[in-house]
């Protein structure tokens, strides 16, 4: 795994919301929106082999039909990692297995050395995992400004919430003109800046992103994943799934290949998008 | 301006709205007194009825107006309210139940009405834990059928143990009685003369009044917010860390409170309560309050309440004379009449204004901002 250690350090310690009172957000900084500093906090609270989210044998089935078939993967902090796969190969069951929203059969998810077992989906949301969810899921019938503000349900921290979503409109312009509009009258694309900012403003340290660039225009699509790569370039977790396999192993440091339930490659990147068995499948040639 | 009470006022300067203000609470309190004059007494008594609906329409907005879940069986909070108040208040229980209630219950209208409330909430949530996992069209059918499980019950469960008195129902009631002053006889305050129907509105006013100033606060905290968050996209909603189930059963709730309340209200004005007041009609009735006038807004919510507990009593009074003065016969049954306009009012205001009489601010905005993008 290329990690870069020095990102380590970004990452603000959460605190558990299964033992502490919860959800006094960091003060120091934020994985995505401060600029690398050198004094930073020291994260000791990963695992051994330095995993934010470790997956293990993960199974998962709806009623009989299993959709997920033992799947192991791992994030490391500060990593961007592309899971693509075909239509039905079960990445956005997997993603919602990982948010809390699916129950698994079996297997394991260990987020920041800690079991997520019996941790409920909005008390994931509060230990630093969030979701964008297929389809973008936007509060159509909120405001945009509303849309984020549900972000940061999660917080209590007002002041902080409000200089967060001054950073969001920065960091999406676009949303910034259209605060006051409701989110269903906006693009696909200005939708999806909407489900990625107010999963930002939950401060999460793992983002999920699931399908970000369906029923996009071209130029919005790269529009968003110029975004991811910001987004990861300031050192934030991310998880992509995508069925743009060209795209998404482009902006990704490493890369799973997912077919009908199962994993059958891994690779860096870059090794997987020279691969000629991902260039037959996915790549059209 | 987010907590000022502004939904009954639109325009104007802050000097007009206070004015406005004033001028709507005085026509509120005399309210009573005007229809009696103009009116006659009977018609007090309607009003005081379509108070009682208002609260219900209120709640049941919580329910459907802002977490979106589709209730066809609120009837049933109400009427477990109303036997709620009848049984603590009648002499049903001491004359079903000699050796545990020798006296009956009669406890404090004070004390009934919270009871009622929280009774109702538990029926509320008993309904919402075994349907969390349902929506729209399958949540509509469990509902409906909660709500004719509640009324079948109260209709045979005079038998083994006789609880409810069955179809006959519980008659002789106690009237509500504030701080010792019974609402049932004409009372002298001040040298004004208030009759029991003009008390019962004061009364009736208050409790509106409450339930829309809860109402309000809810829709601007950040419960409110949570429930808006569950309607528009529930998987969205869990993602952003809202306790969904809680919060979802909270809602059912506090829902069927509101009716709990409205119906140990309604039990002491009638002073007689049986299952065939609870009927699905009655449901469906309250919902199309909710939706003709405008779902999720308060003020749409009460205009829909006023029209629709008001319609048929003024069909009832201009129909009959109206076809003896052009026939010299009645052709039509009011009542029948009734159901015809309600169905053409619904179909009308579906198709011409989709969001209700009374849209709420956001739909409000919906309809301006998809203007505002055709015309660019």
């Amino acid at each position: 795994m290329s990690i870069d250690s020095t990102q380590n350090h970004i990452n603000p310690v959460r605190p558990d919301p299964s033992t502490g009172s919860g959800l006094k957000a960091d003060v120091e900084g934020w994985a995505g929106f401060d600029k690398l500093s050198p004094n930073g906090i020291k994260n000791s609270s990963n695992s051994i082999n330095n995993c934010l989210l470790e997956v293990s044998d993960l199974q998962v089935a709806y009623g009989g039909i299993q959709a997920v078939k033992g799947i192991s993967l791992q994030i490391a902090p500060g990593e961007l990692v592309a899971l693509i796969g075909s239509n039905g190969a079960g990445k956005s069951t997997t993603l919602k297995t990982l948010a809390g929203l699916l129950q698994p059969v079996s297997g394991e998810i260990q987020y920041d050395g800690n079991s997520l077992k019996n941790i409920a989906a909005h008390q994931r949301v509060s230990m630093g995992i969030a979701l964008v969810p297929e389809g973008r899921g936007v509060f159509a019938r909120l405001t945009v400004a509303e849309n984020l503000q549900m972000g940061a349900y999660s917080r209590n921290d007002k002041s902080e919430i409000a200089s967060d979503l001054v950073r969001m409109y920065e960091l999406f312009p676009r949303l910034a003109e259209r605060k006051d509009q409701l989110a269903g009258t906006l693009s696909g694309g200005e939708q999806q800046m909407v489900a990625m900012a107010r999963a930002l403003m939950s401060r999460p340290r793992l983002l999920m992103l699931d399908e970000p660039s369906m029923g996009l225009a071209p130029l919005m699509v790269k529009k968003i994943f110029e975004t991811i790569s910001d987004i990861a370039a300031q050192g934030m977790s991310i998880l992509l799934v995508e069925q743009n396999a060209k795209l998404a192993l482009q902006v990704a440091q490493r890369g799973y290949v997912m077919e009908s339930g199962a994993i059958t490659l891994s690779d860096e990147a870059k090794e997987l998008l020279g691969s000629e068995a991902v260039q037959r499948a996915y790549l059209g040639g | 301006m987010l907590n000022a009470p502004k939904i009954f006022l639109t325009i104007g300067g802050k000097h007009q709205r206070h004015a406005m203000l004033v001028l709507m609470i005085a026509t509120l309190l005399l309210l009573p007194f005007i229809t009696d004059v103009l009116l006659g007494r009977g018609w007090v008594r309607i009003v005081d009825f379509a108070m009682l609906y208002i609260m219900l329409a209120l709640g049941l907005n919580i329910v459907v107006g802002y977490a979106g879940l589709l209730d066809l069986g609120y009837i049933a909070f109400f009427a477990v309210g109303a036997y709620c108040y009848a049984l603590t208040g009648s002499p049903h229980l001491a004359l079903a139940f000699p050796m545990l209630f020798p006296d009956g219950v009669h406890l404090s209208f004070w004390i009934v009405l919270p009871l009622a409330a929280l009774i109702a909430g538990g029926f509320g949530v008993l309904l919402g834990a075994p349907t969390l996992g349902l929506r729209g069209d399958y949540l509509a059918i469990v509902t409906l059928g909660f709500g004719e499980i509640i009324r079948i019950f109260l209709n045979n469960l005079n038998a083994p143990i006789n609880l409810t008195n069955g179809p006959q129902g519980i008659s002789r009631i106690d009237p509500i009685s504030v701080s010792g002053v019974s609402l049932n006889a004409t009372q002298e305050i001040f040298g004004i003369t208030f009759p029991s129907v003009h008390l019962y509105f004061y009364l009736f006013l208050a409790f509106t009044a409450l339930v829309i100033f809860i109402s309000q606060r809810l829709e601007k905290s950040r419960i409110g917010r949570a429930w808006m968050a569950i309607r528009e996209d529930e998987i969205a909603a869990s993602a952003m860390g809202i306790n969904t189930r809680n919060l979802k059963l909270l809602a059912f709730a506090m829902g069927a409170m509101f009716g709990g309340a409205s119906g140990a209200l309604f039990a002491g004005f009638q002073g007689f309560v049986s299952p065939e007041s609870f009927s699905l009609m009655e449901s469906i009735m309250v919902l199309c309050m909710v939706v003709l006038g405008g779902m999720g807004n308060i003020a749409g919510v009460i205009l829909g309440g006023v029209l629709l507990a008001l319609l048929p009593e003024i069909l009832r009074h201009s129909v009959v004379p109206l076809q003896q003065a052009l026939f010299g016969k009645s052709i039509i049954d009011p009542e029948s009449l009734r159901m015809l306009m309600f169905g053409g009012a619904l179909i009308a205001v579906m198709l011409y204004r989709p969001a209700g009489l009374w849209p709420s601010r956001v739909r409000r905005r919906e309809l301006n901002t998809d203007e505002a993008d055709e015309k660019v």
